[in-house]
């Protein structure tokens, strides 16, 4: 366990896309997950992909960092893949040979669902994670819910717990790692035996963290108190947001692009997916 | 000068539950803090002197006694959430554990945050934590991460942050106790220049000797009562005193009380290594021994 984990993945930077405001940002990242459900055939895809290398060039992440967090998707990947190939039905059948039966339908298939996980890690992670702070974030969050603060829902509150969250991260695993070195100090086992008595050797961990988690709690609470924390109301932002023409100029972009994969969508009616 | 603290008669008892009986942590404790003062609270483990701490910042609620913060009393009957809100304006405190007193994860962004509560302007703030952040000497950490500092930054973070609400007199609770002794110099030092430089008023509580004898005033306390109060030479020379109350003096103090005792001519009100070598050199010239 690492107390140094790149948490919220962000690298720094200062890109087009680093500095697009957060809160269009958002809308920016549901706009193109959107976009990638629409596209139907190879035609649209491959627009896509296009406008997902050049949104990863845009961005200047090294190549290298985007693939390692591929990675844990790899399985899945490969997973939906191998069900697609192996039992897909369709018309032309290339190998059958046994109970294997592979149509071409199926590994068509198999590739686009491919590029289509692919396209939505590369795109949110370019767009959202990568290229924007936590803090940024979850700023974002609360000012594009701000309107739903009127029909009293917490608003405010939910991304003060967010920001809170996400400092305390770090500085719970550190203790995690302690407790943990303790333990073995005095002899705890953690990485061998059954399941259960590897979940078993966890309790002495967690009863600790948590007691300290809650005394950390309280005193925090305290210490917001005496910097007159009161809550949402009459609060202003050292960092006030503001649109540019980037984010103008990345709406158009985006709307363009929608509207190719539709256009194309028509185009291609040769290899149509059926899902 | 005038007063911002003016504390009288203060009784606090933790009220006990059914396990634990209730406990008095102040008894009968009257304490004036001067406008731009630098007061050591000192004392040993469970004398009362958080308790203390948390009552000067209205966290607790004295059961006995007035407190006045700038003039206003605190425990009168008609005292409001706002009067109270209006006095942490003024008084600021800064806690023992660095980690659980750091909101944000952004170092300025934590330093705003007071600002942000007290509704200030957003360019206004900007100016005030550029500013809070040289004076202790965190400007190039600005856009760090608060958890990868270092004990010492982080509390000076913290200072920070108190600093850009515009707050006159900072209570610093043991804040120096969970610190290597680099962070350490580097918090005490931080809050000697704000006391000399900027004209804050400083209470420090603390239990090391040597942080209390930079102070102007050092208060004693023992058994949730005061019962030292004077300039830190003053209080120091009273060593058997300090001994009964479970207290060390400073090791300079240790030392010329012990040589004193021995029969040696010598001073026992002195902090400083170089200056109690002089006096030592001193003390040898004149003949030293006085048995002899």
């Amino acid at each position: 366990m690492k107390a140094d984990i790149a948490f919220g993945q962000y690298c720094e930077g200062n890109s087009f896309l680093h500095r697009l405001d957060p809160r269009w940002k958002i809308i920016f990242t549901i706009f193109y997950i959107v976009t990638i459900f629409l596209a139907k055939n190879i035609f649209a895809f491959a627009l896509l992909l296009l406008s997902a290398v050049l949104l990863a060039l845009s961005s200047r992440i090294k190549p290298s960092i985007l693939i390692r967090g591929m990675k844990p998707l790899l399985f899945i990947i490969a997973f939906t893949a191998i069900i697609n190939i192996f039992w897909l039905k369709g018309e032309r059948l290339l190998v059958d040979f046994w109970i294997i039966h592979i149509y071409l339908e199926g590994i068509i298939n198999a590739l686009l669902i491919v590029t289509r996980v692919l396209l939505l890690v590369v795109g949110t992670s370019v767009i959202l994670s990568y290229t924007t702070t936590p803090i940024a974030l979850t700023d974002g969050i609360e000012r594009l819910l701000s309107p739903l603060a009127k029909i009293k829902l917490p608003v405010h509150e939910f991304s003060m717990m967010m920001t809170i969250a996400l400092r305390f991260i770090p500085t719970l695993i550190e203790e995690t790692d302690k407790i943990m070195s303790a333990q073995k100090a005095r002899g705890a086992d953690f990485s061998t035996g059954s399941i259960i008595k590897r979940a078993k050797a966890l309790v002495p961990i967690l009863v600790p963290l948590f007691v300290s988690a809650f005394r950390r709690a309280e005193e925090l609470a305290l210490a917001m108190e005496c910097r007159c924390y009161t809550g949402g109301e009459g609060r202003t932002r050292m960092n006030v947001l503001h649109s540019s023409w980037r984010d103008a100029l990345m709406a158009g972009l985006l709307c363009v692009l929608c509207a190719g994969v539709i256009v194309l969508n028509r185009l291609g009616f040769v290899y149509n997916l059926s899902m | 000068m005038s007063a911002v603290i003016k504390a009288e008669h203060i009784s606090y008892t933790y009220p006990g539950d059914e396990d634990t009986p209730p406990v008095q942590a102040l008894r009968d404790v009257s304490l004036e803090i001067e406008e731009g003062s630098f007061t050591a609270i000192l004392g040993h483990n469970g004398c009362g002197k958080s308790t203390l701490a948390k009552v000067l910042c209205m966290i607790l609620e004295p059961d006995e006694g007035t407190l006045e913060v700038y003039g206003r009393d605190m425990t009168a009957e008609d005292a409001t959430d706002e009067d109270v809100f209006n006095a942490r304006r003024n008084v600021g405190m800064v806690f023992q554990n660095p980690d659980n007193q750091l909101v944000a994860t952004i170092v300025e962004e934590d330093v705003a945050f007071g600002c942000e509560n007290l509704g200030v302007a957003p360019a206004d703030i900007r100016r005030r934590v550029d500013e809070a952040l040289a004076t202790v000497g965190m400007t190039e950490y600005a856009r760090h991460a608060t958890h990868r500092l270092s004990g010492g930054q982080k509390q000076r973070v913290a200072i920070a942050g108190v600093l850009a609400m515009r707050r006159r007199c900072i209570i610093f609770d043991e804040s120096t106790a969970m610190l290597d002794p680099k962070g350490r110099r580097e918090v005490m030092d931080t809050i000697c220049r704000l006391n000399r430089e900027e004209g804050i008023t400083v209470i420090h509580i603390t239990h090391y000797m040597n942080e209390a004898t930079l102070a102007d005033r050092v208060v004693v306390m023992s058994e949730g009562g005061i019962i030292m109060d004077g300039t830190p030479r003053e209080v120091f020379s009273r060593v058997s005193e300090l001994r009964a109350a479970e207290l060390d003096v400073p090791q300079t103090t240790e030392l010329l009380w012990g040589l004193k005792n021995a029969g040696w001519d010598v001073a026992v009100d002195i902090f400083d290594a170089d200056e109690c070598a002089r006096e030592i050199a001193r003390a040898l010239e004149r003949g030293g021994h006085g048995n002899t």
